[in-house]
């Protein structure tokens, strides 16, 4: 599903996740670096470009679209594309398959953004935590390998099932269970970060431990948990399909592309069409991620620059 | 594929012979016209501080640089023969075959998934000199003569079963596996101990001169390159700046660059010192009377760690005690695995001793509490031996010499950045590096900033641990000097933790010389240098590179 290895081996120098109040200066330098190491690579390029187009694509659905994703015309189903009026067809129902694609990649994108902010936000603080206290790490690590001992889509599943199936609901199922993997990338940096000797030099100044896991460990693990997001990212955005797909995530008839290969797929030798383009829809999506994540890594990791 | 007759037959000229060669990395030249040449059986040294293209240049004979490294003008030519732009099966036959090399990193140049006998038997296999059991009897007679004892078995064993020294031997052997004409050892021993140092360059030595071999050997230690090579090729920014025999070299540097080089190399001095065999007059003050209390006592410290699979535990630190008077600088020296860096850490509060104690000023470090503790963490402040790990990458200058300000809220933030500023002076940097990253700094000036956000709150102790082991000799020297002046000024004592007795020597009033965790000598410097009680000091007298060229 994801051509990048779950623990991307990111060394070295990372850039600063946020902008320290003093030294703007030579931050401008930093960023440019990674920004010309990016524009360098063609796939990055590649990657973003396809990111580009679709968040456009979902941002200004309302205006690039003639239809709504919800209207429905008896008198015009299984349209082929390039009808008049309709760029991609319509399907069973005669929608707009165009629109419900702008609709639901919107959806998509909401559904990705909501589970690797979750993901972030828990796993962050529980990996910095299992890597700096090693009572701490027995347990969490237990824990994180009992969450992965399920199949990612079985765990997603039976959490949608409990939260109730909606956007939300399918959003925070797959968040949850890209915790696990989360937590151990940052359990993985934290422990390499804490024994560098700037972090030896902080503890012989007896600064706090929450002090050094935010100023000192936590920024020198942003590119891995960046690239980790971008890792997720795809793999929320087919899981929102899939769960859609099996009646667990977004419900009809609002537009989502899980839910248009599923409707599709009953009239798939009449209308391929409508079928094929939402699934289309989903393969540019993870390919632009999965790119663009390779990409930040290389840039991002001076050690894997050829 | 040409046969073998066409090679090796060497003409009258030079083995090796590089002539106006220029290599770029990307479109960045590194080396501008380098000439070089290597006659049969010959020593050459190449010597020159980190960036000066010294190791670029081995790389290139052996058509191995790295990443976008390419030579761009120039000829390099073996044997007669012109291989700058061979085809790569030709290369592969040159190296290895006809050109060995001892690489710089004994850790990191073995497979750790592979036995180390079938390492060196590769070797063989690859040049189609030996198969099967053949190549495993040779490989293990190579491993005879690199000097590893009971070879049968430890061909079965994996590199991490063996020590640093043991590993180059393997690397020895894997280098001299095919008889090779010319050797190229890159830093061989730059990673390993100085005894051991000594013992392995004395065995290479053996075994290259019983072959005839040549040897190009690439160091940034002058004296080791006086004490093993006929002839010196000094390197600085990409060009030869001078070349000659080494006596000549080191008794009558020609070129500015060399003078300095030579005028700085601490193994050089320390060595003339020694091979003179008598206790020189030294400026140093003698310090405040040793009757007062001193800054710091080390008392029967204990350190032992638990180590799986053994039932008796690891004795790191055994009965340790010795004592710092202010304003004075303590070395202690010893060799990896002398407890030496686990003392430093006790004393810094950032290991519990097993037993014994460590007071600064009369103040137990371990007991302190509360406003006493953060008196004696102010006191005392570490500099480490590697600037690029020692600083956070993420942060800027003016942020990392701040922070022990922050950390003890010391004063608002205008009279901080003051502060930093003056610091940053007295570490000879431009307040201007204070918005730049470490990044981009070069080695010395990281060392600067880790030195001075040592001094940021006033400290009277300072440990560094290896803190000049890391640096080129010019930097080490202007490092060395820096800290002399710190202690000057500001009378701040060092507990200065180092294999290098070079160092020592130009540093420190006290030396304590630990050996598997035990103190074996102790006393003033120039007693101890001048007449070692102990036979291990001696061996790590005598070890000091450059000591046979001057006796």
């Amino acid at each position: 599903m994801t051509s990048t290895p779950v623990d991307p081996p990111v060394g070295g120098p990372p850039p600063p996740p946020e902008t320290p109040k003093d030294g703007a200066s030579g931050l401008g330098s930093r960023r440019g670096r990674v920004v010309r190491e990016l524009v360098r690579n063609p796939l990055g390029l590649v990657g973003g470009g396809l990111l580009l187009l679709v968040v456009l694509v979902a941002l200004l659905a309302p205006l690039i679209t003639g239809y709504s994703p919800t209207q429905v015309d008896f008198d015009l189903p299984f349209q082929k594309p390039l009808t008049v009026g309709y760029p991609l067809g319509t399907d069973d129902l005669g929608r707009d398959v165009w629109s419900r694609i702008a609709y639901g990649a919107r959806a998509s994108l909401v559904v990705g953004l909501i589970a690797v902010g979750l993901a972030v936000a828990v796993g962050t603080p529980l990996g910095l935590a299992a890597g700096w206290w090693g009572w701490l790490d027995a347990l969490v690590s237990r824990l994180t390998d009992l969450m992965l001992a399920f199949p990612f889509l079985v765990l997603a599943v039976g959490l949608a099932a409990i939260n109730g199936a909606s956007l939300t609901g399918a959003a925070v199922a797959l968040g949850i269970s890209q915790v696990p993997t989360m937590v151990r990338v940052v359990r993985a940096e934290t422990i390499r970060v804490k024994e560098l000797e700037f972090v030896t030099a902080a503890r012989s100044l007896d600064a706090s431990a929450p002090r050094i896991l935010v100023q000192h460990v936590l920024p020198n693990t942003a590119s891995t948990i960046i690239v980790q997001a971008t890792v997720i990212m795809p793999v929320a955005v087919i899981g929102e399909a899939i769960l859609s797909f099996l009646g667990l995530g977004i419900q009809p008839p609002t537009p989502s592309l899980g839910i248009m290969l599923s409707d599709a797929q009953q009239y798939i030798f009449r209308a391929p069409s409508a079928a094929i383009f939402p699934g289309v829809a989903i393969a540019v999506i993870c390919l632009g991620f999965n790119l663009f994540g390779d990409a930040l890594r290389d840039a991002l990791d001076p050690t894997s620059r050829r | 594929m040409p046969s073998d007759a066409e090679v090796g037959t060497t003409g009258a000229g030079p083995l090796l012979e590089v002539t106006g060669l220029e290599v770029s990395y990307g479109d960045v030249p590194v080396l501008h016209g380098v000439d070089l040449t290597v006659g049969t059986g010959e020593r050459v040294a190449v010597v020159g501080e980190s960036g000066s293209g010294k190791s670029t240049t081995a790389a290139a004979v052996l058509a191995l640089l790295p990443g976008r490294g390419r030579v761009t003008a120039g000829s390099i030519r073996f044997a007669g023969e012109d291989v700058t732009h061979a085809p790569e099966s030709r290369l592969r036959r040159l190296r290895g075959r006809e050109v060995g090399l001892v690489p710089q990193d004994p850790m990191s140049n073995l497979n750790p998934a592979t036995r180390v006998g079938a390492q060196v038997a590769e070797t063989l296999v690859a040049h189609g000199l030996a198969k099967g059991r053949a190549a495993r009897d040779r490989a293990i007679e190579l491993l005879v003569e690199a000097g590893i004892e009971q070879p049968e078995r430890r061909y079965r064993q994996f590199p991490h079963e063996f020590s640093g020294g043991m590993r180059q031997r393997v690397l020895i052997a894997m280098a001299l596996a095919c008889e090779p004409a010319l050797l190229i050892a890159d830093e061989p021993t730059s990673a390993l101990d100085v005894t051991v140092q000594r013992r392995i360059l004395d065995h290479l030595e053996t075994l290259r001169a019983s072959r005839g071999a040549s040897l190009l050997m690439v160091t940034h230690d002058l004296g080791l390159a006086a004490d093993r090579a006929d002839r010196i090729v000094v390197m600085s920014k990409g060009h030869v700046v001078e070349t000659g025999p080494a006596e000549a070299i080191l008794r009558d540097p020609q070129h500015e660059y060399t003078r300095r080089l030579v005028a700085a190399a601490p193994s050089v001095n320390a060595s003339k010192v020694v091979a003179a065999g008598g206790v020189s007059v030294t400026e140093r003050s003698a310090g405040p009377d040793a009757s007062a209390r001193p800054l710091l006592e080390v008392d029967d410290l204990v350190r032992t760690y638990r180590v799986r699979g053994r039932r008796e535990p690891l004795v790191a630190v055994d009965h340790v005690s010795f004592s710092l008077q202010a304003g004075t600088t303590t070395a202690v020296v010893g060799e990896s695995g002398s407890g030496k860096t686990t003392v430093a850490r006790m004393v810094l509060g950032l290991e519990e001793p097993t037993s014994g104690e460590v007071r600064l000023d009369g103040e137990v470090v371990r007991t302190a509490r509360g406003a006493a503790r953060r008196a004696v963490r102010r006191a005392m402040q570490p500099v480490f031996q590697d600037p690029y790990a020692s600083l956070d990458p993420t942060f800027t200058v003016e942020r990392i010499v701040d922070e022990p300000l922050r950390v003890f809220g010391v004063g608002d933030k205008r009279s901080r950045r003051a502060r930093v500023t003056d610091l940053l002076e007295q570490v000879a940097l431009p307040a201007s590096v204070g918005q730049r990253f470490p990044g981009e700094l070069s080695g010395g000036q990281r060392q600067r900033v880790a030195i001075a956000r040592a001094l940021a709150l006033d400290p009277r102790l300072m440990v560094c641990d290896e803190a000049v082991s890391a640096l080129d000799v010019l930097v080490q020297d202007q490092v060395m000097t820096l800290l002399e002046d710190l202690q000057r000024d500001l009378g701040i004592s060092f507990l200065f933790i180092t294999h290098d007795l070079a160092v020592v020597r130009q540093l420190a009033r006290d030396v304590v010389v630990m050996r598997n965790g035990r103190v074996v000598e102790h006393g003033t410097v120039d007693a101890v240098f001048a007449s070692p009680a102990e036979d291990y000091t001696r061996d790590l007298l005598d070890a000091i590179p450059g000591a046979g060229f001057f006796s």
